[in-house]
């Protein structure tokens, strides 16, 4: 199959300018000004920008174990309705991502009915309880990019030790997630005068800082680099930063909600905005993006978490934390970021789609005569309000419904193919 | 005089005017709880659920009376033996009650934000009887109550809070309140138990229990929540008691005839001592009738809100609007 792509902007991490790119059988073939070729599809794109097809560094799949929630059909549909087309699941599942049963299971199931390519993140330690080592060499060669407790941290640092050091030797990705839990107690909110007046128990900046600075402290004496998840916080911005200055291998992710949202979105009990870590406030939303901005924070990952109705439908208390992310990251991100004039639009394909795929070592992230067409179309000039009741993904637990936004991605490519265009799918 | 919404879910959601309105129809119910006949009708024929997922015995049973004195059929609802034992949602167990024709649902809860979410789902009246750390608005507008009977008016009077207000709705609503009467509320308790950012609602933190308690014209203790003792948030009850206790050495700060009071049950010898609970500036035992008082008037007050014709309670209360307003 020979696809024309014409007229669009091409955005890369390292331009942007106006480029035709011509597909035969999945490969891009041609990336020149006006090319034009016979073709079985030209998807006409003036005005829109080219992306490589975005890459997700964090997010739950929940299959097995929470089909109820998402699944690996629903969710990398989601996935290509906003553009991505590489995602790296989570652990979290049921039975935990542990061993290379689960791992082969996810593949397989991803390479059959999945719309985009799915790169399974094993757990680091057997069930997610942090006390021994999961099978990382089994899982390595059952196809695992990185490893992860996300959902927890690793409480114990002689284990986070061992991780790390062991991991090195697999060549994966060692992705931290940074919470000291005996900090957060029960905390369902971030700590402050509005957790005081609302009468919530508050999670600390602390909690997660601490944590962030304990896995720098290892990752430099071990030289293993480490990928720290979804920084909230200012000062752990600020503490990565220093790291970086003194040339410890850490690279760091943001979500689009820690820097489009303050913990005000959680007045009224509001479930949809209950996630983990917390809302922060005003001068934490800053840093992240000053730190988004200078290079600090490396990507921007979605951490699409489903939860079905039921589990946002009660007490704030009990409600579960996160919310799902793929269908409203790039806009939002566009939106926040570039609209507003703080970077670029070929910063933000090095946020979202080339620096992820660096950081899980996987071959994505760019647009080059000879790769794989992994491409997203996305228009810019399309304004419109996020409506949670049009998202393909089986779960509608966002805090962002009725935000008004710009943007849109109308085709996702995966393998030269168009996998996804305006919301019709073709597997 | 009926207040003109569905729910009171905390103080926050109150005007002054509206506290005004509550505390000045209490008055004219206490009248009616002391003058010994207790019964009136003006909830005949309503339905007033008492859903409670949290021990109580005075809240609970004062609402029910309160209930009861204006003739309101009355129901408790004994969670450890409903379908919540059985893992029915909030919400499934609020909209079954509203299908049964509950006209009020009164709601205490431990998780903050629990009326809320069923006020949000049924049709009746919700009323908050205490919402985790969050707001217990009953005993705010009772406390109210009890200091204006005394002071005749809240405005510029000092009132201290003693204790674990970390932990304590009571204390949440009082502040609020009392701010939006004109009042000045100054807190202290052990700092482990002293919620952060708490002066952004207005209250005043004090550096030492004597400071706190200087000229006050009231001064509130709050219950120990003994079980917290095991969060490490204080050592042992007998230095809770030393340093941040209530007692006859301490009390001398405030003005001679300031108000004591406590929300109750009181932890005897740890957050006051019997000689403040039992002395003569006591008004432990005034609190809890006033709650009655203040419970009625609130349900008077929520109650028919759905008719459109004002009810002029001129002619179905016996006692002259003037003398209340004089």
């Amino acid at each position: 199959m020979k696809i024309l792509i014409r007229d669009g902007i091409v955005v890369t991490n390292e331009y942007e300018k106006k480029q035709n790119i011509f597909i035969e059988d999945g490969i891009i073939t041609k990336l020149e000004e006006n090319y034009l070729a016979e073709a079985d599809l030209v998807l006409n794109a003036e005005g829109s920008y080219v992306l490589p097809g975005l890459v997700d560094a964090h997010c739950h799949l929940r299959d097995p174990g929470f089909e109820y929630k998402e699944d690996i059909v629903s969710g990398t549909k989601s996935a290509a309705m906003g553009g991505f087309t590489s995602v790296a699941c989570m652990a979290n599942t049921n039975p935990v991502a542990d061993n290379k049963a689960v791992i082969r299971y996810i593949i397989d199931k991803a390479q059959r009915e999945g719309y985009v390519h799915v790169f399974p993140i094993g757990a680091m330690t057997k069930g997610l309880k942090g006390e021994e080592l999961a099978e990382i060499g089994e899982m390595k060669q059952a196809g695992i990019v990185a490893i992860s407790d996300d959902g927890r941290c690793v409480e114990n640092s002689s284990v986070m030790k061992k991780v790390m050091q062991y991991a090195k030797m697999f060549d994966v990705a060692v992705i931290c997630h940074c919470e000291d839990s005996y900090l957060v107690e029960e905390g369902v909110m971030n700590e402050g005068a509005l957790s005081t007046q609302m009468g919530l128990r508050g999670i600390s900046k602390a909690s997660e800082e601490i944590m962030i600075a304990r896995d720098i402290i290892l990752s430099k004496q071990l030289g293993v680099p480490i990928h720290i998840c979804h920084v909230s916080t200012a000062f752990g911005v600020e503490i990565i930063k220093n790291a970086k200055r003194n040339g410890i291998q850490v690279t760091a992710e943001t979500c689009p909600h820690y820097f489009t949202l303050t913990e005000d979105a959680c007045k009224g009990y509001n479930t949809m905005a209950k996630v983990n870590p917390p809302l922060r406030n005003k001068e934490d939303v800053e840093a992240i993006i000053k730190g988004l901005c200078d290079g600090t924070i490396d990507i921007i990952a979605t951490d699409h978490a489903p939860h079905h109705m039921n589990e946002k439908n009660v007490e704030f208390d009990i409600a579960a934390n996160g919310l799902v992310g793929f269908e409203t990251a790039l806009p939002l991100s566009f939106t926040a970021l570039v609209k507003t004039g703080y970077m670029s639009m070929s910063q933000l394909v090095q946020k979202m789609s080339t620096k992820p795929a660096e950081i899980l070592r996987i071959d994505k992230g760019r647009i080059m005569e000879g790769k794989m067409a992994d491409i997203t179309i996305f228009n810019p000039n399309i304004d419109y309000v996020i409506d949670v009741d049009k998202f393909v993904s089986k779960s509608k637990n966002s805090p962002f419904n009725g935000f008004p936004v710009s943007g849109k991605v109308t085709t996702t490519i995966v393998n030269g193919k168009p996998t996804q265009r305006d919301g019709s799918f073709v597997l | 005089m009926k207040l003109n919404k569905k729910d009171v879910l905390g103080i926050s959601e109150l005007t002054a005017d509206e506290i005004s309105s509550v505390l000045d129809i209490a008055s004219i119910m206490k009248k009616i709880i002391l003058s010994g006949t207790k019964k009136t009708n003006y909830l005949r024929g309503k339905t007033v659920l008492t859903l409670f997922y949290e021990n109580s015995t005075r809240t609970r049973v004062s609402f029910e009376l309160a209930a009861k004195y204006l003739s309101a059929d009355t129901i408790n609802i004994n969670v450890s033996t409903s379908s919540v034992a059985k893992g029915e949602t909030l919400i499934d167990t609020g909209k079954t009650l509203d299908s049964m024709g509950a006209d009020i649902i009164i709601i205490r809860h431990s998780m903050s934000g629990a009326p809320h979410l069923l006020a949000k789902n049924v049709n009746s009246s919700v009323i908050n009887a205490g919402d985790g750390m969050h707001e217990h608005p009953t005993q705010a507008l009772l406390d109210m109550f009890t200091i204006r009977e005394y002071y005749k008016s809240l405005k510029g009077l000092k009132v201290a809070i003693i204790g674990d207000i970390y932990h304590s709705r009571v204390a949440r609503s009082n502040i609020m309140g009392l701010i939006k009467m004109g009042a000045k509320p100054v807190i202290f308790g052990p700092s482990t138990l002293i919620p952060t950012e708490i002066e952004s609602m207005g209250a005043k933190l004090s550096p030492t229990i004597d400071d706190a308690l200087y000229q006050a014209d009231v001064v509130m203790g709050l219950r120990m929540q003994l079980e917290r003792q095991k969060h490490a948030l204080f050592p042992t009850k007998n230095e809770y008691a030393k340093f941040f206790g209530l007692n006859e050495s301490n009390m001398y700060l405030a003005k001679e005839n300031a108000l004591w009071m406590h929300p109750g049950p009181v932890n005897r010898g740890v957050e006051m001592s019997s000689n403040v609970i039992d002395g003569r500036n006591s008004v432990i035992n005034e609190q809890v009738t006033n709650g009655i008082a203040v419970r009625m008037a609130l349900l008077y007050m929520l109650s028919g809100k759905e008719s459109k014709k004002e009810v002029n309670y001129n002619n179905i209360i016996s006692i002259p609007m003037q003398e209340v307003y004089a």
